[in-house]
């Protein structure tokens, strides 16, 4: 996962390797070639004056009859050092003036913005040629001139990381508790743009470069008997029609170095802004598992048959997996929730079946089939559509699943355009019938709207439109309605469950919350590290759970008719982490009824009456005294 | 006694071409000394911009807000007398500051501590949250959820608040965490006796953790009273829709009220009248002839209407309520 190493995940991509090998090499010329080859580069020849290339100088000769290859790398050390501090001047007048707004109050802050953005939007290269000749020709005032030049994108840049850290909680809490204003920014926002800021102006070195080098270039720069790649180019250009190596040795140079510098930032701009999204890359839940197991199939032919599907995620640290050889089914018409808390694998299992993992993590099973087709297989054009027209998906958080460039309209009808092939015409009036039907008023408007004209709620309705335009056979529905309100919460369940009645769609609903699984579904199984624990039907969840953790997270949710005198329930200690997965019952650390044998002995998932099993060599038969009470007042 | 005292209060952010938007309209609010009160309401009604006004993040256009009969003001140096607990630990501590740093910080900022025992200081406030004083060395990204819940609590109590307000801070935690953290709130309350702003959207969570509660829809209060007496006898139809969207054990989904369907109307253009007609199952939606729903604003009267519900509808407040009612006018007076 990127993030935490965004260099070392940059250095990984091909684009990054390259430019990171480049600039190493680039740097070992800076610090050795003045050593290697400088006596070679000053070795004054006059019986071989302008030559061209040859065996000897591949590059030629200068006008004093030097070989030009050798002063080409012995002038990197004087390229990039100008560079470095063209940087590192820029730095010090940008860095503080763009994080002057963070300490200051708004009305003086505003000023400062003011004084940064008018000087952001002045050209920088005029900027520096302008200061460049008031300054006096020479490297000094180059780098002086490139320094305050680049001044204003550091201030820029800082401002604009400043301002994200300053708008944080954190920040938020420390101004409220009375921190001063040097503190917030010493202790809070300074270390904490530190890492993006270097990495910036690292890279603003390939910028500084090409600028330096045009300023000598144009014979602003360095000035003779000092010697950079712009300089070089000049004296080169001069007789490029002769022997072009001389000019071309210098520009390629220039060239190299600068798409090292910007080809790493490239890199590294890309693993910073790609984060694990659902609609990422992704890979198949191929690999079958051996020996397949038995499976349970009820009176009713299964849309959705799983059998022992682990999902794994390689990771630096070896492999984990999140989800161990748990199988199910879902019936047609059938409505089944998966409870469980954050790492319970509750959504990893979601993702399988909806075959939406991303990479690289996969999936294993020994059956997973989606009305009769095998999911494990290669995807094939029918796979495909299959999915697309059979299978609907609905999202945690509307706003980041709806495509926000395209109207709610054109992501409506692409689904039905590209698996029925209807024609777009048909396709939008089943689009205004499907919004209709999710009670989307004056779907007409809705249609022509973006997803931001949307409320979250309303946005979940034509996440579940969108769903509805094909002929969906099963909707999987990660936590469709934990960013919403309590009210829209309501609609959209109780929208799930009419249109599983209207349409006979059977629908896997993910949540962490029991109480909306005990609303909304007929079946529910309850995931703890990995596994299913406990399945059982809703009237069973609320008279009679069988596992210790099954009543441990009925308890500690409060609802309206809990004791407000008592403490609530907790369930102490945290889950395992999905590496450190214990031999025995993964909840037995946590557990009031462990004994050795749960320590030691995985618990089977088991019968134990009509439509429950539970994973507990200890299970719990008395029914639960709060909640029936609850119900029956 | 009241401890917090909300007049009035309004909040308007001014957005660009004209669009302002007035997220908080004229509340009154109160949260007695050694109490919690519980604020409700769906996102887009305004309490997490009234928390974060009665701090002082957000600056306030109209109304007063007094603490302990005084004006607050939190810009003054020292000690900050309302603190505020975020709903997001992982964005509400600094990623590269150990929980001892964070917590100390605001000791010293404080200055009720001498230098020389703020060591100890910080070691009584992560015990005071049941945290590992062990913990104080680590970084936030080693904690679980709610250990950072308890730090950003400890951090709060640090500045020695007289009141404490709570924003969403549960609903960023686990289930299994949540109660524990709802614990820590009220036995935090009964042992220091706290007076707390508990802001949450979840309405059996404020039940449980509250002793009064105010419910907010855009903007403004509409219903206020003890939290047994609300929840027993709701008067403002939206509280009956809060109480009626709360997910149970055992209750498989209801149909909805008409009116259920609807979306909280957009803040910038508010509904003439009661704000709540467009989406009230008892209004003009289903009864052509409530036009003073539309027309008249029920804020007015809402003092002398049961738990001050601001609904033209409402029942009229018992005599006791009337009584307390002139008592404070005359006080005002």
């Amino acid at each position: 996962m990127p993030g935490r190493r965004p260099l070392a995940a940059a250095l990984r991509t091909p684009t990054g390797a390259t430019a990171a090998v480049v600039l190493a090499g680039l740097l070992f010329l800076a610090a050795f070639a003045p050593a290697i080859w400088g006596a070679e580069a000053r070795h004054v020849d006059v019986a071989h004056l302008l030559e061209g290339s040859s065996g000897r100088h591949p590059l030629g000769t200068d006008n004093l009859g030097r070989d030009v290859l050798a002063r080409l790398l012995v002038a990197t050390r004087q390229s990039l050092g100008l560079a470095v501090l063209a940087v590192l001047v820029a730095t010090l007048i940008g860095v503080p003036l763009g994080a002057l707004p963070a300490v200051l109050g708004r009305r003086a802050g505003r000023i400062v913005n003011a004084v940064i953005d008018f000087a952001v939007a002045f050209p920088a290269l005029l900027l520096a040629i302008f200061v460049a000749i008031v300054a006096g020709v020479g490297a000094q005032s180059a780098v002086l001139a490139i320094g305050i030049a680049g001044a204003p994108s550091a201030a820029r840049l800082t401002q604009t990381l400043a301002a994200s850290i300053a708008g944080s909680d954190y920040v938020a809490a420390a101004r409220l508790a009375g921190v001063p204003r040097r503190r917030l920014l010493l202790r809070h926002v300074l270390p904490n743009i530190g890492e993006p800021l270097i990495l910036n102006l690292t890279l603003a070195v390939g910028g500084a470069l090409l600028a330096m080098s045009g300023l000598s270039f144009l014979g602003l720069g360095v000035q003779a008997p000092a010697y950079d790649w712009g300089r070089m180019l000049n004296e080169g250009l001069e007789r490029v029609y002769v022997s072009p190596a001389a000019a071309l040795g210098p520009g390629t140079a220039v060239v190299i170095a600068g798409l090292a510098f910007n080809g790493l930032g490239e890199a590294l701009a890309q693993v910073v802004s790609t984060r694990p999204v659902h609609g990422g890359r992704r890979r198949d839940a191929g690999h079958p598992v051996d020996e397949p197991a038995p499976v349970a199939v009820g009176d009713e032919a299964p849309v959705l048959t799983v059998s022992r599907l682990s999902v794994h995620i390689p990771t630096a640290a070896g492999e984990i997996t999140p989800v161990r050889e748990i199988s199910f089914t879902v019936s047609r018409g059938e409505i089944v929730g998966i409870v469980g808390e954050s790492g319970s694998g509750k959504s990893l299992t979601a993702m399988a079946v909806g075959r939406l993992l991303a990479a690289p993590a996969y999936a294993t099973a020994a059956r997973l089939e989606f009305l009769g087709a095998d999911l494990r297989a290669k995807p094939t054009r029918t796979l495909r559509r299959l999915l697309g027209t059979s299978r609907a998906v609905v999202f945690q958080d509307p706003a980041t699943t709806l495509n926000p460039s395209l109207t709610v309209g054109r992501q409506l009808t692409e689904v039905s355009e590209v698996h029925q092939r209807m024609p777009r015409r048909e396709a939008r009036l089943r689009a205004v019938s499907r919004l209709r039907s999710v009670r989307i008023p004056s779907p007409e408007r809705r249609l022509r709207q973006y997803p931001h004209q949307l409320s979250g709620g309303m946005r979940q309705r034509a996440m579940i439109a969108m769903g509805l335009m094909g002929e969906p056979q099963l909707i999987i529905a990660d936590e469709p309605t934990s960013a919403l309100d309590v009210t829209v919460q309501q609609q959209i369940l109780r929208l799930l469950r009419q249109v599983n009645e209207d349409t006979g769609a059977a629908a896997l609903l993910i949540t962490h919350d029991i109480a909306v699984v005990a609303e909304t579904c007929r079946r529910v199984l309850v995931m703890y590290a990995g596994r299913i624990v406990e399945e059982l039907d809703v009237r069973t969840l609320c008279e009679r759970p069988a596992h210790p953790y099954t009543r441990a997270l009925i308890a500690s949710v409060p609802d309206m008719a809990t004791d407000r005198d008592s403490p609530l329930a907790t369930i102490a200690g945290r889950p395992p982490q999905p590496a450190e997965i214990p031999d025995g019952c993964g909840f037995a650390a946590r557990c009031a009824f462990a004994t050795e044998r749960c320590r030691a002995e995985r618990p089977p998932l088991l019968p134990l009456a009509p439509g429950q099993s539970a994973a507990c060599w200890h299970p719990r038969t008395e029914p639960l005294p709060a909640l029936t009470d609850a119900v029956s007042a | 006694m009241t401890a917090l005292r909300v007049r009035d209060l309004s909040v308007r952010f001014d957005g660009a071409g004209g669009r302002s938007l007035t997220a908080v309209a004229g509340v009154d609010l109160d949260v007695p000394s050694g109490q919690v009160v519980g604020l409700v309401g769906e996102s887009g009604s305004g309490k997490s911009t009234l928390a974060r006004a009665l701090v002082g993040l957000v600056p306030i256009t109209g109304g007063s807000v007094e603490l302990d009969g005084r004006p607050l003001d939190q810009r003054t140096k020292g000690r900050r007398r309302v603190q505020m607990v975020f709903q997001d630990p992982y964005a509400s501590l600094d990623p590269r500051m150990t929980i001892g740093e964070t917590v100390g910080e605001v000791v010293a900022a404080a200055g009720r501590v001498p230098r020389a025992t703020r060591a100890a200081e910080v070691e009584r406030l992560l015990e005071l949250v049941a945290l590992d004083p062990a913990h104080s060395r680590r970084l936030p990204r080693e904690l679980s959820g709610g250990q950072r819940q308890r730090a950003a609590i400890a951090r709060a109590l640090a500045a020695q608040p007289d009141v404490l307000l709570a924003d969403e801070i549960t609903s960023a935690l686990d289930v299994s965490v949540q109660g524990a953290i709802l614990n820590l709130i009220r036995d935090l309350q009964r042992r220091l006796g706290l007076t707390v702003l508990f802001i949450s959207h979840n309405l059996s969570v404020v039940r449980y953790v509250s002793d009064a509660v105010a419910v907010m829809y855009l903007g403004k209060i509409v219903e206020t009273g003890p939290v047994d007496h609300v929840i027993a006898d709701p008067q403002h139809p939206y509280t009956r829709m809060l109480l009626d969207a709360v997910p149970r054990l055992g209750a498989a989904t209801r149909p909805g009220p008409a009116g259920a369907d609807g979306d909280v109307a957009d803040p910038h253009h508010p509904p003439t009248g009661c704000r709540f007609h467009p989406r009230c199952p008892v209004g003009p939606l289903v009864d052509p002839t409530r036009r003073l729903c539309v027309t008249e604003s029920p804020d007015d009267g809402a003092s002398r209407r049961r738990h001050r519900s601001a609904c033209h509808f409402a029942e009229p407040a018992p005599a006791s309520q009337l009584t307390k009612v002139a008592k404070q006018a005359s006080e005002v007076g």
